[in-house]
């Protein structure tokens, strides 16, 4: 479990603070979705929750994070690796740099933390196969395209095997496909207990993959609740939040005051659809 | 006004490599808007940064009103194509949104009131008028990602090319985006721009090319390219029609790639 209690940060040289007063709790096994208007605090959330700010980066930080009841303030960086996976939007920040091959990218992370070779290396091609990106295990991580760089980047997230993942926008630059094969990545992991912190833009991936979703505006908490029940809220729109498409047609099918027939015709082949996906 | 050709267009990164871009054709009138869709690693990036020269050709050539974009210099295709990358700290580097937007610009040779006319309009069309005197990484990403784009824009270039220009953008960012591309339109500039955002691709170009392993395997109008029999291809390529042209063919409307079209077409069926 993952817990945030009156946290605020500031970062340093800001004036002002970017969080105030956000409490969370992130349970074993749970998706927690993310969302908000851009600079709303999120990504500032994503990296006081990983423990990277302001251990890494600096700044100040009130109130406490605290890691299966473990304040994170007092222990090192490595131990804290070890516990809490963060992925970043941009896969060119996430990836080591230092490596010539695909393989020895994803292993990378599990290596460092010590895990036996064996282990690294089933551990390494299982992440590969998951992104189904095996093909690309010999290819120079400088030389793929933006989306096979994040893929890349998540499979190294998945290799550390991580009891908690907080992820940035991690499927920005993902092809639908992509985006999917994630999805269900992330799905698997969290079945296995894993819990997940994702900050997402895509409120359609959100509607499938999260439980319970935050909405955080001008740094604070705005309200949460049940994917579902958030996702069709009609504040999220006037925070400027994409709504799900079938959410965003059904609320265009009303303002256009739709004769009835059309409408039910609308929502029955919008429900149709997604019972299809699923 | 600029013509675009590219011709055979083949691009290898590194020896006995992958074909990135594998025999790609496309003529690209002056003032279109085309959107180049496709699965990740399906070469799209790699094909529009032959288009300011970044990238040069393994084989084919890319024309610029007929005259091969090899035989000139980097400097002179910047004043023709402006490309905005996908990542914006591959591009930012002054110390001022100011100076950020200045530098492309000043560069082409644009001084005194020319200049400040092209950085207050290229500010203002991207929502950063007031913001002139921040440091850009005090930016948050998506505004930095529009940053990128003022600084392009602000080059007056008859072609834009966006790589990505909507990720990490909420609502408005990409509202921004979409009113910078209808403009540059009015302004009868040409837009081609690379996307994963399936939405912002059929409301805000007439033409969609389709890439999958280095070629072209779709290249039409949005509503063809949308179309139920499109489809096969599209998922083949890993993308995924929009909810319109999904709902829309379910309903028996044809093609209604956007959410005003299967609106329409919902409220004409009586």
């Amino acid at each position: 479990m993952l817990t945030l209690e009156s946290v605020s940060y500031r970062y340093a040289g800001a004036r002002g603070a970017s969080l105030r007063d956000v409490s969370l709790e992130l349970r074993d096994g749970e998706v927690v979705g993310i969302i908000g208007p851009s600079e709303a605090g999120k990504t500032t959330l994503a990296l006081v929750a990983s423990g990277l700010a302001p251990r890494a980066i600096g700044g100040t930080l009130g109130g406490t994070v605290h890691l299966d009841g473990v304040d994170l303030a007092g222990r090192p960086m490595h131990e804290v690796a070890g516990q809490v996976g963060i992925g970043f939007q941009d896969p060119g920040t996430q990836l080591s740099g230092v490596t010539e091959t695909v393989f020895e990218e994803v292993a990378f992370g599990p290596m460092n933390l010590g895990v036996p070779r064996d282990e690294v290396i089933a551990r390494t091609w299982d992440a590969l196969a998951t992104l189904r990106i095996g093909p690309l295990a010999e290819r120079d991580p400088a030389r793929l395209s933006g989306g096979q760089q994040q893929l890349v980047a998540i499979a190294g997230l998945l290799a550390l095997e991580p009891r908690h993942l907080v992820l940035d926008e991690p499927t920005a630059q993902l092809d639908p496909a992509g985006t999917g094969l994630v999805a269900d990545a992330l799905a698997a992991i969290a079945r296995a207990g894993a819990s997940i912190c994702i900050v997402e833009q895509k409120t359609d991936l959100l509607a499938r993959l999260a439980e319970r979703i935050v909405v955080v505006d001008g740094g604070r908490l705005a309200f949460e609740g049940a994917a579902d029940d958030v996702l069709a809220d009609p504040r999220l729109r006037d925070l400027g939040v994409a709504e799900p498409a079938g959410v965003r047609l059904t609320r265009l099918a009303g303002e256009a005051r739709l004769p009835d027939r059309a409408s039910q015709r609308l929502t029955g082949a919008i429900r149709d659809l997604a019972a299809a996906d699923r | 006004m600029s013509d675009l050709a590219v011709e055979g267009l083949v691009h290898v990164y590194a020896e006995g490599a992958v074909r990135a871009v594998d025999g790609v054709s496309l003529h690209i009138g002056a003032g279109e808007r085309v959107v180049v869709i496709g699965q990740n690693g399906s070469g799209k990036t790699t094909l529009v940064r032959h288009l300011n020269g970044l990238l040069r050709p393994t084989a084919g050539r890319v024309t610029i009103d007929g005259a091969d974009a090899a035989t000139r210099s980097v400097a002179g295709l910047a004043r023709i194509v402006g490309l905005v990358f996908q990542n914006p700290d591959r591009q930012i580097f002054a110390p001022s949104v100011r100076r950020e937007v200045e530098f492309g610009p000043r560069n082409v040779g644009l001084r005194g009131a020319e200049l400040r006319a092209a950085v207050d309009e290229a500010l203002a069309a991207t929502g950063l008028a007031g913001s002139e005197s921040v440091n850009p990484y005090d930016l948050g990403g998506s505004r930095r990602k529009l940053l990128a784009l003022a600084s392009v824009l602000a080059m007056r270039t008859p072609v834009l090319v966006l790589d990505e220009p909507t990720t990490g953008q909420d609502v408005r960012g990409v509202e921004r985006v979409r009113s910078v591309i209808e403009a540059a339109h009015h302004a009868g500039r040409t837009v081609i721009a690379v996307s994963h955002d399936m939405r912002f691709a059929a409301e805000a170009f007439d033409r969609v090319v389709v890439m999958r392993d280095g070629r072209v395997v779709i290249d039409a109008p949005t509503d063809e390219a949308f179309a139920a029999a499109s489809w096969g291809t599209l998922r083949s390529t890993h993308v995924e029609p929009p909810l319109p042209a999904l709902v829309g063919e379910r309903l028996g409307f044809g093609s209604t790639p956007t959410d005003a079209r299967l609106l329409e077409a919902l409220a004409g069926a009586q």
